[in-house]
Parts: C-alpha cells; structure tokens; sequence
C-alpha cells in the first residue's frame, strides 16, 4: 500500500512527525487563544514574525557570509518580531486614542510589509547573497524541507511550551476565564499575560516553516473552534484540540505526498476548515442542525404551552 | 473599639481627564451589610475596584482590617457583576466553585478531594447542589448569580464585596441572597453590596453610603437614609422612589 511506502522513506517520516507536532501543539494552545478571543493576536504574531526571519537571516548572511535557514536562527527571529510587534501596539494604544484591534491592525501591516520588501530584497540583490533561495517558502510553508535539526527545535519549543501550560493549568484557565477573580486571589496578572502571549507566540513560530506566516493562524483557531462544539470542559476541548490538529496535519502530509503539485501548508489548513464546519453542523448539543432542532422543539412548546392557556 | 473592616482616605480615581470619584473617605466597620447606593455612573463599582486595586488611582489609601490593602489582599472575595464574564466558557458550576479554592492552594497545586468537597457544600447552601454537573451556559441568570456567590464563599474571607447581585435575579434567588448575606454577617463577615434598587435598602442593609463621585453620607440606614440626602446624591435626576426610610428600619 502506498501508505506503507511513504512511511518507509526517512524524509517523509521527518516532515510527518514535524508537521503532526505542530498541529498538536499549535491546536491545543489555540484553545486559550480562542477562549481569551485573542485570535487577532495571534495573527498579528504570525504576519509580524516575517520581519523577524528575514531579519535573522540577514543577521546570519552578515556573521558566517551564508544565510541560515535553520530554524534555530529563524524561529528566535520569528519570536523577537512577534512580541515587539504586540509591544508596540499595546504601547500605541496606551498613549494614544487608537483601538485595541486598530493598534494590533497598524502593527501587522508595518511588520509584514517591511518583511515582504526584505524579503523581495534578499531575491533580487545583487550579487546573490547565499542561502537565499527558499526563504519565500515561509509565507505559504514548505514542510517538505523539513529536517531532523528542524525536528529538534520544533520538539523543543513545543514541549517548552506544552509543560508551562500544564504546570500553570490551574493559573492560567482561571485567567482566561476570569481575569478578575485571577487578580483577587492574589496573582500577577500583568505576568500571567505575558506568559499566555509567550505561549500563543510559541505555539505560531513552530509552524511558520511547514504551514507559512500567512496560514498558521488557522492551526491556532480551527481546532479550537471544532473541538469546542464537542467537549464540555478545558481539559477535554484542549485534548480533542490536539488531536484534530494533528489529523489535520497527518491528512494534509499525506495527501501533499501522493498527489504531486498539491502544497502541504494550504491542505493541513483546509482539512481543519472542513473539521470546524463538520462540526459546528453536526455537533450533538452546539451543532446548527440537531443543537437547533433542540431550540425550534422549546419554542414549539413553549408556544404550544401559550396557545392551549 | 475592633479596627474597621476597611478605611479609604482620599481616594480619587480618574478616567483620562473626568474624574469619577472626588476625595472619597469612607469607614466600613466590621460585620455589617453595608450598600452603596447612587445613580448610574456614580463610580460605585469603580469603589469597589479601586480598594481591590483592579483600577488605579489617581490618589488615596485603603487599609483593609488595619493593614495596606497589599498585605491583606486575600482578606476580600469579591463577586463581580454577572456580565463580567464570558458564560459560554467550557466548564461546570461545580468546577467554577472550585476556581474560588485557587488562591489558597498556590502556584502548580491542582485541587483535589477537599476542594470539591467545599465547592459542593458551598453550592449546597445556595441550593445549587443539584447543579453542579451542569455546563455554566444552562444556567438561569438566578442560578449564575448563586454559582458566583457559592465561588465567593469558598474563598473563606473575611469581607465580601458584591457587585450588583440582584441585577436581573429571579425574586427568590434575591431572597436567599439576602438571608444568605445577614447569615455571613452574624457568623462575623463583612459584606458590602452594589444596590440599585432603593425600596429594598431599608429590609436588606444595616448601613449605606450614598455615592455620586463624592461621598455624600454614609452611616447607619436610619441617620444616613434621610429624603434630603438621597435627593442630594441624585439632585436634578428625574427618578422613582416609593417608601423611603422606615423609621424602624
């Protein structure tokens, strides 16, 4: 079977464990994203972070005269543009009369802007800087150039980022359900912030190179949005997050090796979509379809109730 | 004399430019239900926010039993208004009884048999028990009001604060509310409550402060729940209010 094939060959093997990873991770952190409704933060972090590869990959062109690709120098750059672009906004909107989302607006445009200018830079100077070719891949993704050294500091962030979640769990739920009493009871709630934007900020820099800055926020959102239709605590919602995630992931891999000329990226990507509209359809107690038939048949009482007075 | 459950002294809290409240002092003895009362925007949740220092100030002190409010910050369980928070949030009544445990367990404990238990007998004296399995989004706004007091009362303080809890509550839910906060104070509890309806303040408070940015008294019901003064805390607001002040109130 061609499955059986695929799971022979090392490289395969490399980008599915990397790419199922990321789906993991990035999906089960996205149930806070999305329960803090924060998802527009994260996409600020995922377009911003493209200033910060290009960037780092300069850095490293001007130190060794061959840019890197590795994601040991890329992913820290991804993170420093990410934070400075949510600082910046937050301190925009602290000394000016901008909007929250119209700070977070301003700062995504400035930072994917210049970072695609660079970027253009980089593939048209002249001469050729070194290493340059490839380094576009990060806007849509390209999982197939995934390599074990990749491997590592995907595994690395990500169960980084995994164990805070679960040794904070209790801090952390309680402030994203109610950041008042968070702050009664005592914590520091001005640090809890920045430890859950670390987290998001995490959870998008390990997917730039297989899913790309553009679509990585969809690996934040879409299984949290599909897992919520069907669990009923934190605990269950960020679990089933996981795992549809790393489905997601696991289809988009496979598909993008069998079929030839299909990308991974954009497949991961729709496979999620498709989970979040299955689910929000046919979910048992949110879904539209029986979720509603339960509201219509209340109202259908209730109007029953009121008619036979 | 016991030393006041809290004392504000000059406190002034400003939004950008407007001030919201003006020079406030304000005593709150121990074991009272005590209600602040005032038109819409008269700064009485901004009160409550700024002693638990969610809200800053612009100038003030606040002791709480004697000591700096940062030194005693745990002494306050405070209810915010139900709308406060998102109720579609994936969790259980029972679950977020628990949340009021987290604060005396510390970082990276989990809670464990001995805190259900408390979330429970809270619950039970809310007559929520039969709740508790439920997702917080089936509840009425009665019941979210109850789960949120039984989350205040698991927190074991010593001084409540309570922001608006009869908004949209059904009648008995305000009744057992009510019962549930003379109980807390005779078991030596100190109780301060956000009131908008000013018929109910003789029945539910023992003392009252009238608050329209300024303090404009505060004190037992019968001396500070004068006509004149509550005129004085709404002047120039048209507004209804039937009975004032029994005198045996």
């Amino acid at each position: 079977m061609i499955l059986w094939e695929l799971l022979g060959d090392h490289t395969f093997r490399t980008v599915l464990l990397g790419t199922m990873g990321v789906g993991a991770v990035s999906g089960s952190i996205g149930c806070f994203a999305y329960l803090r409704r924060q998802s527009l933060v994260g996409d600020v972090v995922a377009h911003s972070s493209l200033l910060g590869i290009v960037l780092f990959f300069l850095i490293s062109y001007w130190l060794t005269g061959e840019g890197s690709k590795s994601l040991f120098v890329l992913i820290p750059g991804a993170m420093v543009a990410g934070v400075l672009a949510l600082g910046l906004s937050q301190w925009i909107v602290s000394c000016t009369s901008v909007r929250a989302d119209s700070g977070l607006g301003v700062m995504l445009a400035i930072f994917f802007g210049t970072g695609i200018m660079l970027l253009r830079w980089v593939q048209k100077a002249n001469p050729p800087i070194p290493g340059r070719r490839g380094l576009d891949s990060y806007l849509f993704g390209m999982a197939a150039s995934m390599t074990w050294a990749d491997l590592v500091m995907i595994a690395i962030v990500g169960v980084g980022s995994i164990a805070v979640m679960l040794l904070l769990w209790k801090e952390l739920k309680v402030f994203t359900f109610d950041p008042l009493l968070a702050q009664s009871l005592g914590y520091r709630t001005r640090w809890l912030d920045w430890l859950m934007i670390g987290i998001f900020v995490n959870g998008i820099v390990i997917g730039i190179q297989c899913i790309g800055v553009v679509l990585i926020i969809a690996m934040l959102v879409a299984p949290a949005a599909a897992a919520r239709q069907w669990t009923e605590s934190l605990e269950s919602m960020v679990v089933l997050a996981a795992v549809i995630g790393a489905s997601c992931a696991a289809i988009g891999t496979v598909v993008s090796a069998v079929v030839s000329g299909i990308p991974t990226g954009p497949v991961i990507v729709l496979a999620g979509a498709t989970v979040v509209l299955g689910s929000i359809l046919f979910a048992p107690k949110r879904g539209i379809l029986f979720g509603g038939r339960k509201r219509a048949s209340a109202a259908m009482q209730v109007r029953f109730r009121e008619s036979s007075k | 004399m016991t030393v006041p459950a809290i004392q504000v002294e000059k406190l002034t809290v400003t939004y950008d430019a407007e001030p919201v409240l003006w020079d406030i002092d304000l005593t709150v003895p121990q074991r009272v239900v005590m209600g602040l009362v005032g038109p819409n925007g008269a700064g009485k949740s901004t009160l409550l926010k700024s002693i638990l220092d969610l809200t800053p100030k612009l100038a003030g002190q606040i002791k709480v039993l004697g000591q700096p409010f940062a030194a005693n910050r745990k002494a306050i369980g405070y209810v915010p208004q139900r709308s406060s928070i998102d109720w579609d949030f994936p969790t259980t009544v029972l679950d977020l009884v628990v949340m009021g445990t987290y604060g005396r367990l510390g970082w990276f404990r989990r809670p464990g048999e001995r805190e259900r238990a408390d979330a429970m007998a809270a619950l039970k004296r809310l007559g929520m028990d039969a709740y508790a399995e439920r997702q917080i989004n089936e509840l009425s706004g009665g019941q979210q009001q109850r789960a949120f007091l039984a989350r205040a009362f698991v927190q074991d303080a010593p001084i409540y604060f309570l922001d608006e809890p009869f908004a949209g509550v059904d009648v008995p839910t305000e009744k057992l509310i009510v019962q549930l906060l003379h109980e807390l104070r005779d078991e030596g509890k100190t109780i301060v409550v956000v009131q908008h309806d000013l018929k109910t303040v003789g029945e539910y408070l023992d003392q009252v402060s009238l608050i329209n940015q300024t303090l404009v008294a505060s004190g037992d019901v019968e001396s500070s729940f004068s006509e004149q003064l509550i005129e004085e805390t709404y002047s120039g607001r048209s507004r209804i209010c039937s009975p004032i002040v029994k005198g045996d109130a």
